[in-house]
């Protein structure tokens, strides 16, 4: 047993407090805003907007109005729209509390890994390396192993890095881990996950 | 001070020459220079250096210039959504410089404001920062991003008085203030030229100093992604 996708979505909704600005990236991260239930949670889409609204209904979709996933979307009644340098100076600023995002992989300094794999076709990293380095908080939202079964939770990261030491909390199918002084300190574990279930998919060191 | 154009190829006129440097508005298909990207493959110019977030996709926007082979090179943050692009790439036809999207976006502000340079902790201890100079600021390390001046910019804006002030629309405002900015040269394409006076002082988002040739046409404005809810059973 472990979190499905709308679970860990779930969780991760529950790191967002009321007045938070918040940048969600694409993929389950995207999911996140199903889940902030009362919550007064401010998107931000990094391509222009504060206040991002739900898909348009059909026959309402405006070439205009798009998010960073280049999806079409609608404007709230708090909504702002500014041109990418100011949005992006927000980001680099530290105005976003908090940015949930995908990962490939993930050290326990709080490396991240997120845009490419070499010999793979790389598409580039968008705002990705932006919202890493800038924003308040760093939430990883991923499975816990790869298609192959390998732990993404890793020593050190393989991959070429997004940021270096950005990681702050990394939620995963199997549990919830903290990135402490010398390694990951296990939070929780997924409904129907033990402790040693979370210590075994996880090549990482857990501290604690 | 004439700035209104008749036709985008009009509007090109005289600012076009081989391994040139365009910066170009736009973000995914939203806010682009439509017009002004079709003179210039009409045009034929050949060898350039473009700085912009996405290259288009095959059919549309800045990739119908990757058909004709027209670029050289192209500084972007993402080039996801184009087959041609990558078969260009990967042959090693294309040079491909890319940017973290918020430093490309603040390369074009910079350059535009007479910053030749800046620090950032965007993309410090990954390979952005390769050859880079790196400074520590209160214990924290920056590496050095550099301006970006254009010979051209082309953008893309909702309404234009005729001194060009831009007012652009929602999300599709994006790169373009910025790309803007940084051109020694500014067209600027509008959906629509109002007479001075009709657009409010307070609201224009981009002062007309920034923009030197105006032109008004019709634009197709693809939507990349589709996506809608279902509407609640009444």
């Amino acid at each position: 047993m472990a979190w499905d996708r709308n679970q860990m979505a779930a969780r991760a909704a529950q790191e967002l407090e009321d007045g938070m600005y918040v940048n969600l990236g694409i993929g389950i991260p995207t999911l996140v805003a199903n889940y902030v239930g009362d919550k007064d949670i401010t998107l931000q889409s990094e391509n222009g907007m504060l206040g991002m609204g739900p898909f348009p209904f059909e026959g309402e979709e405006d070439p205009d109005l798009i998010n960073a996933g280049k999806q079409t979307i609608t404007e709230l009644d708090r909504t702002a729209y500014f041109d990418s340098a100011t949005s992006f100076g927000m980001i680099r600023g530290g105005k976003i509390a908090a940015a949930i995002l995908g990962a490939m992989e993930v050290a326990e300094n709080g490396d991240l890994a997120n845009w490419m794999i070499p010999g793979k076709l790389v598409k580039g990293m968008g705002g990705a390396m932006d919202l890493v380095a800038g924003v308040g908080r760093v939430i990883v939202v991923m499975d816990h192993t790869n298609k192959a079964g390998e732990s993404k939770v890793l020593r050190e990261c393989t991959l070429p890095l997004t940021g270096k030491s950005v990681v702050d909390r990394i939620i995963t199918n199997l549990g919830v881990l903290d990135v402490v002084p010398g390694g990951l300190k296990i939070v929780e574990c997924a409904e129907g996950v033990t402790e040693e279930e979370l210590r075994a998919a996880t090549e990482a060191t857990i501290v604690g | 001070m004439k700035k209104v154009y008749a036709t985008a190829g009009e509007a090109l006129d005289g600012l076009l020459h081989d391994g040139m440097f365009i910066a170009a508005g736009g973000f995914g298909l939203c806010g682009i220079p439509e017009l002004l990207i079709a003179a210039i493959r009409d045009a034929g110019t050949k060898d350039l250096t473009i700085a912009s977030n996405n290259c288009g996709v095959d059919d549309f926007g800045l990739g119908i210039l990757l058909k004709t082979r027209q670029i050289k090179k192209m500084i972007s943050s993402y080039v996801g959504e184009n087959a041609e692009f990558m078969r260009q790439y990967l042959s090693g036809e294309l040079e491909l410089e890319f940017n973290p999207q918020g430093t490309l976006a603040e390369r074009m502000r910079a350059g535009g404001c007479g910053i030749p340079g800046f620090y950032t902790k965007t993309g410090v201890g990954t390979v952005i920062a390769e050859g880079k100079e790196v400074k520590s600021f209160d214990g924290q390390d920056y590496i050095l991003e550099r301006g970006i001046v254009a010979d051209l910019s082309i953008v893309k804006a909702w309404k234009a008085d005729d001194t060009g002030n831009l007012v652009f629309r929602k999300t599709a405002r994006n790169f373009n203030p910025p790309a803007a900015m940084c051109g020694r040269v500014c067209v600027a394409e509008v959906e629509e030229i109002v007479p001075r006076g009709s657009l409010d002082p307070d609201l224009i988002h981009l002062p007309g100093i920034y923009v030197h040739r105006i032109v008004q046409g019709q634009h197709e404005k693809r939507i990349e992604q589709r996506t809608v809810r279902k509407r609640e059973d009444a």
